[in-house]
């Protein structure tokens, strides 16, 4: 596939091809396909099978509409939650649930590299419930404090300079057509560029054909800022994604997506 | 009309969400980061100019204008001019430090070759078709702006410290902030400021 | 062990059935060094069979030069209705085995 694309740009020595273009051809070649939709279903799978030391599945698993509806979930996230009494995103949201139901210590998930054990078990998790969301409206809501107080953090911190390279997110995310090498950079500070963001991810990244939950991007966009290491599923993360999340409203999650 | 309905929304939010005290956001930040390689967590102390630069208000206000002009002025101070006097290295290895975005995250070991990532937001030569548009076109830059004293030392400072001339420019302060080796911002002149560099065909 | 589940489509137009079937597996060459810079053993699908009532219409030799989540594409004569039978092997003996009708 990889060998395909490059053969395909070679051919194009004098005009560069944005890697919206890229996406095009792949989307042809795979006649519509998405990786993405294998991910959901070895989720769908996982979802109904005992786990942990508890052996539950997941089934009970509360993302904000009740006990085990994912109708429409992910798209309502990130939400405040009254039984934690903290506003969580689908992240740590699904790992309240592995903790409360399956008896998985949330560190298990937190301290497994990317794309292995826990965090391949959550990846996979993640695109089941996001193609439950495909096609709603990202419905974000505002109402409770917490959830007011997270978009204000999120907006602090999307704002903040910091590193040896001076980077915040807004230094790449904070105007319209601006890209880094040929990757077109969303401007997330306005409803049009959040929404197209917030509502592509999770996503199957055809350059590394891995699958990236929002959690993952976060972490890769904090490292080229030359950051430190964002703890997975904390509330600097939450904050961003609130931020990203609440410009999205009333945008179409796209989510499981398909990327460079 | 969604569109609409989303700026309204972003409107009102604004309205009601308060800026979080620095107490309560600094300790958010303190839990949910930490140390990795050689991404320390003292990398988020900020200094003068990353404080001025986060404050989105400030900088667009006429107190902001002001506050700039210091910060222009305090970073103009840690330029200094190569310590062997010569301003133009070598373009070829110009090319290979531009094109070089390694460096500095934790996934870098810190002992490897870190590179500038120019063509992540510059177009530099026109042969190099994968170029980024955060910063504006270096094509023919010696070219169009000749090879003056005033152009070589306008161009150093630039690439020592960005924030001399533009208190938030999105640049790295490569020399200021030691991100390059003085041979590296050498050479980098090279790529711009010598009449047989490609970039100024 | 049971890998993960295929994604099949499979449609018929005069006659011909266009088969579509995108796999879920790392494909490891062996030559990839990981994030610890070892080098990650290989395990990658050496056989893909489908048979459509029970008889063969495609099967393919795969091998390490083919990456992660491989995408078959290919057509055969057959109807609506054909039950189709695709079947994997890989090199550490893991298999899948998934049906699908053709519409």
């Amino acid at each position: 596939m990889c060998l395909g694309l490059m053969l395909l740009s070679s051919s194009n020595p004098i005009f560069a091809q944005t890697s919206a273009d890229d996406l095009t051809q792949y989307r042809e070649m795979l006649i519509n396909s998405n990786p993405a939709d294998l991910y959901s279903a070895a989720g769908e799978e996982k979802w109904a099978t005992p786990l942990g030391p508890n052996q539950v599945s997941l089934e009970r698993c509360d993302l904000g509409l009740g006990a085990g509806k994912l109708e429409g979930a992910a798209a309502r996230l990130p939400r405040y939650f009254r039984d934690t009494d903290r506003v969580q995103d689908l992240e740590s949201r699904l790992m309240t649930c592995m903790s409360t139901l399956q008896g998985i210590p949330e560190r298990t998930v937190i301290e497994a590299p990317f794309g292995s054990g826990p965090k391949k078990y959550m990846d996979e998790i993640v695109a089941y419930v996001a193609s439950f969301s495909r096609g709603s409206a990202i419905e974000v809501r505002t109402d409770h404090p917490k959830e007011q107080a997270m978009y204000a953090m999120g907006k602090k911190a999307f704002y903040l300079q910091a590193g040896p390279y001076d980077f915040s997110c807004a230094s790449c995310h904070s105007q319209d057509a601006k890209r880094i090498r040929l990757q077109e950079l969303p401007n997330l500070t306005s409803h049009e560029g959040a929404a197209a963001a917030w509502g592509s991810w999770p996503a199957y990244r055809i350059s590394n054909g891995q699958f990236w939950t929002m959690q993952h991007r976060l972490n890769d966009c904090l490292r080229q800022q030359r950051w430190p290491y964002p703890v997975y599923g904390s509330d600097l993360t939450i904050a961003l994604s609130m931020y990203m999340a609440v410009n999205a409203r009333g945008g179409v999650y796209q989510a499981p997506g398909l990327k460079r | 009309m969604k569109p609409f309905l989303g700026l309204i929304s972003l409107i009102a939010v604004y309205a009601l969400a308060q800026e979080p005290s620095d107490t309560e956001f600094n300790a958010m930040l303190q839990r949910s980061l930490r140390t990795e390689g050689i991404a320390v967590i003292q990398r988020m102390e900020q200094d003068p100019t990353q404080l001025f630069c986060s404050d989105h208000a400030l900088i667009s206000s006429p107190e902001g204008s002001k506050r700039a002009q210091e910060i222009q002025h305090s970073n103009f101070a840690t330029i200094t001019p190569p310590s062997d006097g010569v301003f133009i290295g070598d373009w070829k290895r110009g090319e290979s430090i531009a094109q070089n975005g390694r460096g500095g995250t934790w996934s870098d070991s810190g002992k490897g070759v870190s590179g500038g990532g120019c063509y992540n937001c510059h177009q530099i030569d026109h042969k190099e078709i994968a170029y980024g548009n955060l910063g504006p076109s270096l094509w023919n830059y010696g070219k169009l702006r000749g090879y003056s004293k005033e152009v070589i030392q306008t161009t150093w400072n630039k690439l020592f410290n960005a924030k001399a001339s533009q208190a938030c420019s999105v640049m790295p302060r490569f020399g200021a902030l030691h991100l390059l080796t003085e041979q590296q911002l050498q050479d980098l002149m090279g790529l711009l400021l010598d009449p047989r560099s490609p970039v100024n065909e | 062990m049971m890998g993960s589940p295929m994604r099949i489509r499979a449609q018929e137009n005069n006659g011909i059935v266009e088969v579509k079937i995108l796999i879920r597996h790392d494909m490891e060459s062996g030559l990839r060094k990981g994030d610890d810079g070892q080098l990650v053993p290989a395990c990658y699908i050496h056989t893909l069979n489908v048979k459509a009532q029970g008889v063969d219409v495609f099967h393919a030799q795969l091998g390490p030069a083919v990456s992660r989540d491989p995408f078959i594409h290919f057509r055969y004569q057959g109807l609506k209705g054909d039950t189709l039978v695709v079947t994997w092997k890989d090199t550490k003996d893991d298999s899948r085995r998934d049906e699908v009708v053709v519409s």
